[in-house]
């Protein structure tokens, strides 16, 4: 049965395998801040294909933030 | 968002230059930056051979990937440093790299330390004293005289690397927290050949953020090393652009800023000639290659104090995949 998605449902965002539930209604930007990743040291990809921060997250949806920054 | 050109949904937001664009026309904006960057500081032109130098990172793939589409004749150089304890870290960096060139059908040359030296880099700093704490600076050390030796031995124009502006913004900072002039005053997009026996050496993504290349790499399709080098973790370069990404939150552009305004005070006289102490340069008696006191050079002090390897070095021509 399809599970029905609430405006209480929060969005994931993953980081290097970790799954990180935030409250949706806010923009990708501000819940990237607040999980302690610069918003600069990552990109989010959904279904495949890059988003910008500005993005309102929805109930239930997945994004992946591929970290940029490497070094050695 | 949408996409300043076409009005489509954005792919990505550079807040840095105020511009927002789609998939496709972000494919088209990178290398039309690239171009630019290497046409403003003369790094090599159409008709030259140039040899990239690829780690199966996003930003060296990234770098063959562009310059190749724009047209230049250019070669790519993969050193297998053998760190593969429990990771296949290099392994699987090598085949990245030649699933890659196979794809374009590019000349792709491979030399592997283990093979040509006798051991790995791990194995190697275990067993010397520049390496004991931790192996990058001998790391370091391998891959310059290697990129170095191939770049010569195959009349290449010039050796591009894929430092991003990143790379060069932490660098920056770190060389300015302890005001080394002599590191300062070589910083540069282009350093140039400037004996016989040096590799001229270009950064074409100097002025491209971390994050754009990272963004090319993903839209591109480009398959690349995603996992760290397991000895990177506490590196003074994560440190530095970590930093620096905090001020960007805040003030969008001033990592470019920082670089563009350093190379120009550089060129505006900030730095007195002299004021690196450049040292003389020697050839190494084993190797050729310049060093920079008299005798045998670091490289060769290295392999002998391993007794791994022996003189005089093998492989004038580094074994290549080419395009078949």
């Amino acid at each position: 049965m399809r599970r029905m998605e609430t405006s209480s449902s929060p969005a994931t965002l993953i980081h290097r395998g970790k799954r990180f539930e935030v409250r949706c209604g806010t923009t990708l930007r501000d819940a990237v801040r607040k999980l302690g990743f610069s918003p600069e040291s990552v990109l989010a990809v959904r279904n495949g294909e890059l988003v910008t921060d500005d993005r309102i997250l929805q109930p239930g949806e997945e994004i992946q933030l591929v970290a940029v920054i490497s070094g050695g | 968002m949408k996409c300043r050109k076409c009005g489509a949904p954005a792919a990505i937001n550079m807040r840095q230059h105020k511009l927002a664009l789609c998939r496709s026309h972000y494919l088209e904006w990178i290398p039309e930056q690239t171009e630019r960057a290497i046409e403003h500081y003369a790094m090599f032109r159409r008709g030259e051979k140039i040899l990239v130098a690829v780690s199966g990172g996003k930003d060296s793939l990234a770098l063959w990937d562009v310059v190749h589409r724009l047209g230049y004749a250019a070669d790519g150089l993969y050193i297998d440093l053998g760190i593969d304890e429990g990771i296949s870290y290099s392994s699987k960096s090598r085949a990245l790299c030649e699933t890659f060139a196979a794809a374009r059908s590019l000349t792709l040359h491979v030399v592997s330390v283990p093979r040509e030296y006798g051991a790995t880099i791990p194995e190697a700093a275990r067993n010397s004293q520049r390496g004991r704490r931790k192996p990058c600076a001998l790391c370091g050390l391998v891959k310059r005289h290697i990129m170095n030796r191939v770049c010569r031995e195959g009349e290449y124009a010039a050796l591009a690397t894929g430092h991003n502006l990143d790379d060069e913004a932490a660098v920056l900072l770190h060389n300015a927290m302890t005001w080394s002039g002599g590191y300062l005053v070589r910083q540069s997009p282009v350093l140039s050949a400037t004996r016989p026996g040096l590799a001229r050496k270009v950064k074409p993504f100097c002025r491209t953020y971390e994050r754009e290349t990272a963004a090319y790499t993903l839209m591109s399709g480009i398959d690349y090393i995603y996992e760290e080098c397991p000895y990177s973790e506490g590196s003074s370069t994560l440190y530095y652009k970590d930093i620096l990404n905090r001020i960007e939150e805040d003030r969008p552009g001033a990592k470019l800023q920082f670089y563009l305004a350093f190379l120009q005070a550089k060129e505006q006289g900030l730095f007195a000639p002299g004021a690196s102490g450049e040292a003389e340069l020697h050839d190494c008696p084993q190797c050729g290659q310049p060093t920079s006191a008299p005798g045998k050079c670091a490289f060769c002090r290295l392999w002998e104090t391993l007794g791994t390897s022996s003189a005089p070095f093998p492989t004038p021509h580094p074994p290549t995949t080419s395009p078949s």
